[in-house]
Order: structure tokens, then sequence, then C-alpha cells
């Protein structure tokens, strides 16, 4: 059988994969798709914390997240082509326009 | 034999995770989550959560994923191509992530809570009824909550990625 820490530790790894992504790379793309890897480790803890001590919230919390994954991607995607129109650009520093 | 197929999915998704954040393509980037993805699905399943194995493949790797590449297409990603990835390039932020793992790490090793032993097997096919009568019965205003938020952002996404005409 898997211990629990196990599925804890994976979590932990790429919970960190997609924290480098976000903080290190330039490209929004590359920033979104680890945004999404950050929201898949979660998910993992949740459901493994769910199975291990018996309780169904755990895969209705990760079901809720699932979904509002999914409205996040179809907002930021808007934004992005939104941005991409107006400035043409991908990079995450040139993006300034809010600054005072 | 659990662990064996564990260790898989593992080495997998962190493996293609890496690529994800390493690759220069994002179009290579999209396809290394599209396979983390997958992995995650099967470690799902090794959780004994199938409803969300599947939700996982149909949502990430069919809609998500789909989404994303899309969004390439439209976009030329030709000079995003050309930028080179140094990791070295924002020194703070490394460090920051590097302590963060570490501390992470320490935290779940030390801990003895995580020493709980497996529960027996839920009972198979009832595991789902299970799981949509607790969504369904303890938690109907949040997903009443959910589904107002995906309408709201469908909108939203129209509204923003139309053309300016007025």
């Amino acid at each position: 059988m898997v211990p629990l820490w196990w599925y804890i530790l994976l979590g932990v790894v790429l919970f960190v994969i997609g924290a480098a992504g976000v903080l290190l790379r330039r490209n929004i793309l590359v920033v979104l798709m680890s945004l999404e890897l950050l929201l898949n480790s979660v998910n993992i803890n949740f459901i493994a914390f769910g199975r291990y001590y018996d309780d169904f919230r755990g895969q209705i919390f990760a079901i809720f997240v699932i979904a509002i994954t999914a409205a996040e991607v179809a907002v930021a995607l808007g934004i992005l082509v939104a941005l991409v129109r107006n400035k043409s650009t991908l990079k995450v520093d040139d993006v300034t326009m809010m600054k005072g | 034999m659990d662990q064996g197929f564990f260790l898989l999915f593992a080495t997998v998704s962190v493996i293609t995770a890496l690529a994800v954040v390493l690759a220069r393509n994002p179009v290579h980037s999209a396809l290394a989550l599209m396979a983390c993805f997958l992995q995650i699905s099967a470690i799902f399943v090794l959780l004994e959560a199938p409803f969300l194995a599947v939700i996982q493949i149909f949502v990430y790797v069919g809609a998500i994923m789909v989404l994303f590449l899309f969004v390439i297409m439209m976009i030329d990603v030709r000079e995003a191509v050309l930028q080179r990835f140094v990791p070295g390039g924002n020194l703070p932020a490394l460090v920051l992530v590097a302590l963060l793992g570490c501390e992470m790490v320490a935290l779940v090793l030390w801990s003895d809570r995580f020493a709980v032993a497996e529960p027996a097997a839920m009972g198979g096919g009832d595991n789902i009824r299970q799981l949509s009568t607790t969504l369904f019965a303890d938690y109907l205003l949040p997903f009443e909550v959910a589904s107002v938020i995906l309408l709201a952002a469908l909108v939203g996404a129209i509204v923003l990625a139309r053309k300016e005409s007025g």
C-alpha cells in the first residue's frame, strides 16, 4: 500500500515546480500553465487526504477547484488575447500599464 | 504493486512538469502539461477517485489544454520561442522557491500526522453514489454558486476577446 506522505510529497514537488514556473518564467502562457500545475498539486493533496481519512469532502473540494480553474483559464486567456491585440507582447515584464 | 504504479506515475508527472517549466517553446510546454495531467488522473485512479480522474481528463486535457493550444495558434509565439530561459536570471525568486521547497519537504517528513494507515477500500460502485449525494445534498449552494461563476466567466471571456467595434 502507498503511504500517505508519498502523495503529499508528490504534491509538494509539483507545487514547487509550478511556483518556480510562475516566478521565474517571463512568458505569460507558460506562467498560466504553471498556475494549472499549482492547482493540480493541491488537488492531489485534497483527494489523498480525503481517501486516507475516509471523507468525501476532499473530492468535493477538488471538483470545485476544477470548476473554478476552468473559469479562471477562460477569463485569463480572454485577457491574454486582448493584451496581445493591444500591446503585441507575451512577456510579463512588458505589461506595466497599471503602474502608477 | 500499487507502490510501483505510484512511483511510475509520480516520476513521469514530475519529469513532464519540469518539461513544462523548462521548455522554450510554449507548444512543447502545453503538450508536456497534457502528459502531466494524464499522469495525475492516473494517480487519482490509484486514490480510488475514478470520477475525479475522468473529470480531470475531460476538463483539463479535453477543454483547458485545447483552449491553450487554440490561443497559442491564434497569437504569434515565434518571438517567445526565441527568448532563452535562464534559471539564474531572477536569483531572489529562485532562492525563495528553493527555500519553500525545502521547508515543505522538511515539514512533511518530520510530521507524524501523515503516517495514517490506509483505510479499507471503499465500496466500488457505491463510491460515486455517495459522492454525488454529498455534492447535491450538503453542498448544493456552493454547486449553484460555481455554476453562476462559470456563466460569469463565459460572458466575461466573450466580452474580453471580442473586437472593439462598439
